[in-house]
């Protein structure tokens, strides 16, 4: 694990975060009591299938979730501030400066009737009092570090002039112009060939690795997960179910639905056999069923487990765990 | 399974696909006053010679834009070849006409990628597994309900979702509702289009699962088109790797897995994200794929190859067998 940061507090701490969607068919609530931490230059997989609540965390963090959601309970600490009831211009001041997000969708970043170094020029001047010449010159620096040739020519180019791959460089070109100290990464390798995944990882991994970038990696694949981030949290329906580092979640899961996970990916199955699958599908968020959500889909549910949602409690130390009854018997 | 043995249930020969981009008004008038535009030609499928052998999985892999969707349409017949033959058992497909067409043509069902766009929102299910069956003759107006209840239960769905609408479904029960509109019409061959990338990991598994019963319990050929290595590795008993229209690779997956040929093969391989490799470097292939409109001369993969030579920059490589029942397509091969 990264060393943490001053005087042991993590860079960013996400406490009980609640965010609910009332709508008319009822309260969704889409993340409900999710805490993490990340270090300095940490990089975190937040795990999930969707509806799990995953990006809703990452949207939250920013105070980028659109009504009819809301945050209704808990704390994001970023460096010991709190930015849940933090006023819209502190969150502008820290979005894309001092926390940066990249999106699955590089369109959502970027504007199609804009060049591209209007757009990062922008974001520069937005957050530091330099002149048009300089801000310039660090998107160019920006876009050569996330390998993209000829970067000064390219400067002047549309985002509908790059391909898929490129444009998602350009993105987190973008999200590394400030240098923040976090990167939120929801599903940004999702829509891409193996080929350019593989080159974004890369670049990713070398980025971080260099500047000390702390890394949110939201995505529905364990298999990036584990190539790529120091930890892992695997959410299920709002709540995180298991977290811990990544070899030890992914050698020895202790939730069922993160076993059923790992071994319903097809690498992991004899070829041609069966895959182990999980019955059933994803609850809806507007009916959940009580105690456990996960406990209509669980090989190992008992009564106990419709009574109450388990806690979250700590098997192993910088495990978390909530279930009842685990896959294998823990020491606590 | 090789497809060595005997005649093959299906074989493509020289099968090429192009899409031609005609000139609007504007760009026709142009080119009377002398001006150089052309008609845009995109070269989606080139050449392809492949054979699938009866009750074989036949993995198709290859990253978006390399043709591989055109190939699995053209031998769903959606499309029609621009060139080349495809014979399905012993007889000419390609210009069929008739009834021996339509009875080929149902022989051969495609699963498609996105169960929300693939299924008409306005039909009950009912209505959609069993529009087709009733339409070809295969089962009698009175006995309808009862065969779409039997292959509504093949799939795994209860007969008594019969009377609903496809939005009340999640997304694997309507992958699952897709597959029981293609089996409704007795398929001996499946063409299955990334059928599973829309899902999430553990519905992923059921609808895999669900495909390796209905091709023990059916007898069926599968064409599976997948960029997910990982899928393909557990359906296959071989796999085609395309690049840019052509086939560059085509193996026993298996031996496949163990060691590719191609350089392109070997790249993709080894960027498979596993869940067993940790916090590994990631080494990528540099630069892109090109555009099938204006595609490279010579080896396809040859800018971005790493070993290759003069001879990759002239002449195109052709897709020769390197050993038993193990093709490629690579100069590298007739060196040393």
């Amino acid at each position: 694990m990264a060393a943490s940061g001053e005087g042991g507090v993590p860079l960013l701490r996400v406490e009980q975060l609640q965010t609910h969607f009332e709508t008319g068919a009822g309260v969704a609530r889409a993340v409900d009591g999710v805490t993490f931490e990340l270090n300095r230059g940490e990089v975190l997989g937040l795990v999930g299938e969707s509806g799990s609540g995953k990006s809703v965390t990452g949207f939250s963090i920013l105070g980028l979730v659109d009504p009819p959601g809301r945050v209704v309970g808990g704390r994001v600490l970023f460096d010991g501030e709190n930015l849940v009831g933090a006023s819209e211009s502190r969150l502008r001041q820290l979005r894309g400066n001092q926390i940066a997000m990249i999106f699955q969708d590089p369109m959502m970043t970027l504007n199609p009737v804009l060049r591209i170094d209007t757009q990062m020029v922008e974001a520069v001047r937005a957050h530091h009092r330099v002149d048009r010449a300089e801000a310039r010159r660090r998107a160019r620096d920006a876009l050569g570090r996330v390998g993209i040739p000829s970067p000064e020519e390219r400067l002047s180019a549309y985002p509908h002039q790059f391909s898929g791959g490129m444009r998602q460089r350009v993105a987190i070109a973008i999200a590394l112009l400030n240098d923040p100290a976090v990167i939120i990464a929801d599903e940004p390798t999702t829509a891409l060939d193996v080929t350019i995944q593989a080159q974004i990882l890369y670049e990713m991994q070398k980025l971080c690795g260099e500047t000390g970038t702390a890394l949110l990696w939201i995505t529905h694949d364990l298999a990036v997960v584990s190539g790529l981030a120091d930890r892992v949290c695997v959410m299920y329906a709002g709540r995180i179910v298991e977290s811990g580092t990544v070899d030890a979640v992914l050698d020895s899961p202790l939730h069922p639905y993160t076993a059923g996970l790992i071994g319903s990916v097809p690498s992991r199955n004899r070829r041609g056999g069966r895959l182990v699958q999980i019955p059933g599908m994803t609850p809806s968020l507007f009916a959940l069923p009580s105690g456990c959500a996960f406990r209509a889909r669980c090989p190992n549910a008992q009564e106990d487990c419709a009574q109450e949602a388990p806690p979250e409690t700590v098997p192993e130390p910088g495990r978390t765990l909530r279930c009842y009854h685990p896959v294998r018997e823990t020491v606590a | 399974m090789s497809a060595a043995r005997g005649e093959p249930l299906l074989r493509l020969e020289g099968v090429s696909k192009r899409f031609v981009k005609s000139l609007d008004l504007a760009e026709r008038v142009a080119r009377r006053f002398g001006s150089d535009v052309q008609e845009e030609v995109v070269h989606a499928v080139e050449s392809v010679d492949l054979e699938i052998a009866e009750g074989e999985v036949l993995g198709l892999v290859g990253e978006s834009g390399c043709g591989k969707s055109t190939l699995g349409r053209v031998v769903a017949g959606i499309h029609p070849a621009s060139e080349g033959r495809l014979t399905y058992r012993g007889k000419d497909i390609t210009r069929a006409a008739g009834a021996e067409a339509k009875k080929a043509s149902l022989k051969i069902q495609m699963i498609f990628q996105d169960p929300f766009a693939s299924l008409n929102p306005r039909l009950r299910v009912a209505e959609i597994v069993g529009e087709a069956p009733l339409f070809h003759g295969l089962v009698r107006r009175s006995e309808l309900a009862g065969y779409v209840d039997q292959v509504l239960a093949s799939v795994g769905l209860d007969a008594s979702y019969r009377r609903r609408y496809p939005h009340q479904f999640s997304g694997g029960q309507r992958q699952r509702i897709g597959i029981a509109r293609a089996l409704a019409v007795k398929p001996e061959f499946l063409v299955c289009d990334e059928s599973v990338a829309a899902l999430d990991v553990s519905i992923q598994a059921q609808v895999l699962n669900l495909f390796m019963d209905l091709r023990e319990r059916f007898d069926l050929t599968y064409l599976f088109i997948s960029h997910d290595l990982g899928v393909v590795e557990h359906l296959s008993d071989r796999v085609a790797i395309m690049y840019l229209g052509r086939i560059v690779e085509v193996a026993p997956t298996e031996e496949l897995f163990a060691g590719a040929n191609h350089p392109y093969a070997q790249a993709l391989l080894a960027e498979v994200p596993r869940i067993d490799s940790r916090r590994r470097i990631f080494k990528p292939v540099e630069g892109e794929i090109p555009s099938p409109i204006d595609p490279p001369p010579g080896c396809a993969f040859h800018p971005r190859c790493p070993h290759a030579f003069e001879r990759c920059r002239l002449e195109r490589p052709l897709l020769k067998e390197v050993a038993p029942g193990r093709y490629a397509a690579c100069h590298l091969n007739d060196r040393s």
